[in-house]
């Protein structure tokens, strides 16, 4: 039994805390809030040149080669700084939808360029609120022209290419749809900033009229081509998720320690005890599915989209908790601008959505595991 | 990152695995008519022989030295013998585990040369069986609030008071004791741990008819017991620091279970198998969203185990992550088996041959109240994972420096 990171991996993992502790503070955060900046672009320059976008990114399309357990490490520590910069657009969905669906010739332009934090991209789903379902999708693709609107795009003011769900034919369901690559800098695109809970997670709109672009994949497997990079996504994220729920758990036990109440601390109350342990097995749980994910990311297993689907709930269920709770510790000052709870209590809501809502991984999960029975 | 065992973890699960084939068969497919194990109709007998079988080979207990009749083995060997056990259709020995998990390892602390060579072979190959005397009415979650008396009397301690909650009593020979012999002084000071025959005259046990009509736990009742000062583990005085020896052991104990077997794949079978008002039941939303749930709850700590069993491979010390289990398993277990009922609508309330699967889930949900106390109430587990894990301060107790006869008792 081997079920857990390497010493290697380890290092690199505590390579990543030592900088961003020093680099990414809240105080880093909250400088992109206050400044309506996008993200923080010395952060990301600082990045660029540790190389981590390519860490999982093959040596061939100039990556480093490393593997996804090295990234998994990685995103864990981006998730416990709150780091506000597109690592996971670019990274997690946009560099994964190239490795899933890209053509070689699609890979070796794009793919070096990401490593090197040269570009930035995303993905582009949503059409408006509720599922985003095949027969809903109405942006088209024909002849090489993009037409129709996303909406809620992550990063979409500052990425240079997006991967957009498109219907590509007239066929109305799942086997019309097509993905499409696009340069997001030229005439045919109009993007507008929209506001969103977390500040320091930009999002979006995205109009295309008449845009060139180009098919990414065959049409016909867009759809399962999507989902299986948001099942990479999902484990990729669910390490930010449980990074980020380890900090709430560790603020709000510094603030109840410190925090004195009826002449004692409220740490010493058995409401916040119970509380905070509660947030501990959750986060322990989530940990631990986390850990499965990256194991069948690693290693391309059959089970990766049941163990996607469960890293994703669980991280999303355990840093929802850990930071509403974290703000619930603190009290009244857990609610102003000025103390930092709130960067948490939206991120991990915001995350909880990024890659579509529970409802939609649960049902995954339970599909995965009407299939593993019949077998 | 892999599940594989190391190439020695490898060959000591094929010597496992050749004994066991050489001495037990296979288990058939699905055989689980007991859920919670509460009810254990194996007989005592069988239970014996197939632990004096292990014994012989020190599988009965892999860990200890081979002085004492283990095998000198790892804590990982353990898990694996457990694992590789856990196939085969063999009697269960759970009726051993109290005495050998945390009661002859407080008498191997404890105890003397002569008491060691006495009673710890016996013990291990199922001859005498132990169980432990801790809970009393007046002390459940807070056990050092113990009242049962040992007073001196010339060379001999003499016994009067009542305990509680004690598995397996009914059948054991002898019995860890934590008895009260200063009330004067506040109460973790005044206690002292025995051992005793439960067999000797004054000492009446009685099984405890529990809420779901099992009875796995007993009352004890000691009338003027009589044991010998050379009974006595530790000082005088001393009681508390080798109670905390025994419980360390309760949770060195590593399970690879995760809730016995009602959990999610037969939720799923019976979600499979259901009509609701709007379709298949494995079809609604509410109950994909339900199964979702406890799916991640119970691969979340089955990877926990994982995590603890990487650290045991090491050689490492455990984590403290493995203190989460039992809180998941006994709320999951109440929820899981509640819905379970409820898609079974009206016939849900039926038990025995008339339920769905011979009342499995009844018998879960039943259970399962008395699984969120026993070992530890969910609440003392949050308070120790609070205090112990998070290290967050220690609730105000206003009886600590009091002495027991004077500190408040509500009646």
């Amino acid at each position: 039994m081997n079920f857990d990171f390497s010493d290697d991996q380890k290092m690199l993992k505590d390579q990543a805390h030592k900088f961003l502790s020093e680099r990414c503070t809240p105080k880093t955060v909250r400088g992109v809030y206050e400044s309506g900046s996008t993200y923080d672009r010395a952060l990301w320059k600082q990045i660029a040149e540790l190389g981590w976008a390519g860490t999982a990114i093959p040596e061939q399309y100039g990556g480093l080669g490393l593997g996804y357990l090295e990234l998994c490490v990685i995103a864990e520590e981006l998730g416990r700084a709150l780091a506000p910069v597109p690592f996971s657009s670019t990274v997690y969905q946009f560099a994964e939808a190239l490795l899933v669906s890209g053509s070689e010739e699609q890979k070796q332009r794009l793919l070096p360029k990401v490593a090197a934090c040269e570009i930035m991209g995303t993905l582009a789903r949503a059409e408006g609120p509720g599922a985003i379902l095949p027969k809903n999708i109405r942006t088209s693709f024909k002849n090489g022209k993009l037409n129709g609107k996303k909406t809620a795009v992550i990063d979409g003011m500052d990425a240079d290419y997006a991967v957009v769900l498109t219907r590509g034919s007239d066929d109305a369901g799942e086997r019309g749809l097509q993905l499409a690559l696009v340069d997001l800098k030229q005439p045919g695109v109009k993007r507008r900033a929209q506001q969103s809970i977390d500040p320091s997670r930009a999002h979006a709109e995205l109009t295309f009229e008449n845009a060139n672009a180009e098919a990414l994949g065959k049409q016909g497997e867009a759809w399962s081509d999507l989902n299986r990079v948001l099942d990479r996504a999902a484990i990729l994220m669910a390490f930010e998720q449980v990074g980020g729920a380890d900090v709430c758990l560790q603020m709000a036990k510094g603030y109840a320690m410190e925090r004195y109440a009826f002449g004692r601390p409220i740490a010493s109350f058995q409401a916040i005890k119970h509380k905070l342990a509660d947030m501990y097995v959750g986060n322990e749980l989530a940990r631990s599915n986390a850990y499965y994910g990256a194991w069948a990311l690693s290693t391309g297993a059959r089970e990766l989209p049941l163990a996607a689907a469960a890293a994703r709930i669980s991280a999303t269920q355990a840093f929802d908790f850990a930071a509403k709770e974290n703000t619930q510790t603190h009290g009244g000052v857990g609610f102003t601008w000025e103390f930092d709870c709130h960067f948490y209590y939206k991120r991990s809501r915001e995350l909880g959505l990024a890659l579509g809502p529970q409802r939609v991984w649960k049902d995954k999960l339970v599909s995965q595991l009407e299939l593993s029975n019949a077998a | 990152m892999d599940f594989e065992d190391s190439p020695e973890e490898a060959k000591f699960r094929a010597e496992a695995r050749a004994w066991l084939d050489a001495n037990a068969k296979l288990k058939t497919a699905r055989d689980n008519s007991d859920p919670l194990g509460e009810d254990d109709k194996t007989s005592l007998k069988a239970a014996k022989a197939w632990q004096a079988k292990k014994a012989e080979k020190g599988y009965a207990r892999i860990t200890w030295p081979k002085e004492v009749g283990g095998l000198g083995g790892t804590p990982m060997q353990s898990v694996i013998f457990g694992q590789e056990e856990a196939k085969y259709d063999v009697a269960n020995t759970g009726a051993f585990a109290i005495g050998l998990g945390m009661c002859i390892p407080t008498l191997m602390a404890y105890g003397s040369k002569e008491s060691i060579a006495r009673y710890v072979k016996p013990a291990l190959r199922g001859d005498e069986i132990w169980c432990q005397l801790f809970s009393e009415p007046a002390g459940g979650s807070d056990v050092a609030a113990l009242r049962t008396r040992a007073e001196k009397d010339g060379d001999d301690w003499v016994i009067n008071g009542s305990k509680v909650w004690t598995t397996g009593a009914q059948f054991s020979d002898y019995g860890l004791l934590l008895a009260r012999t200063d009330p004067t002084v506040p109460k973790h000071k005044g206690l002292t741990m025995f051992y005793l025959s439960m067999k000797q005259p004054g000492v009446e046990v009685r099984p405890i008819k529990q809420a779901s009509g099992a009875s796995g736990f007993n009352e004890i009742f000691f009338t003027n017991v009589r044991i010998p000062d050379s009974q006595r583990l530790g000082e005088v005085g001393q009681g508390w620091q080798a109670a905390l020896t025994t419980l360390m052991h309760e949770r060195l104990a590593v399970g690879g279970g995760t809730g016995g077997a009602l959990d999610v794949p037969q939720l799923v079978q019976l979600a499979r198998e259901l009509e609701l008002e709007d379709g298949p039941a494995i079809k609604n939303a509410a109950v994909r969203e339900k199964i979702a749930d406890w799916y991640v709850r119970s691969a979340g700590l089955k990877y926990t185990t994982y995590r603890t069993m990487t650290a045991l491979s090491r050689g490492q010390q455990p984590g403290p992550e493995a203190s989460i289990a039992k809180i998941v398993v006994a709320s999951k277990l109440q929820d899981l088996s509640a819905f379970a009922m409820e898609l079974e609508g009206e016939v849900g309330a039926l038990t025995g041959e008339d339920g769905v699967e011979n009342g499995a889930f009844q018998m879960g949900w039943l259970g399962s109240p008395g699984l969120r106390i026993a070992g530890g109430t969910d609440e003392i587990l949050r308070n120790i994972i609070a205090e112990r894990v998070l290290g967050l301060p220690q609730d105000i107790r206003v009886d600590k420096d009091v002495p027991f006869n004077k500190a408040p008792t509500g009646k």
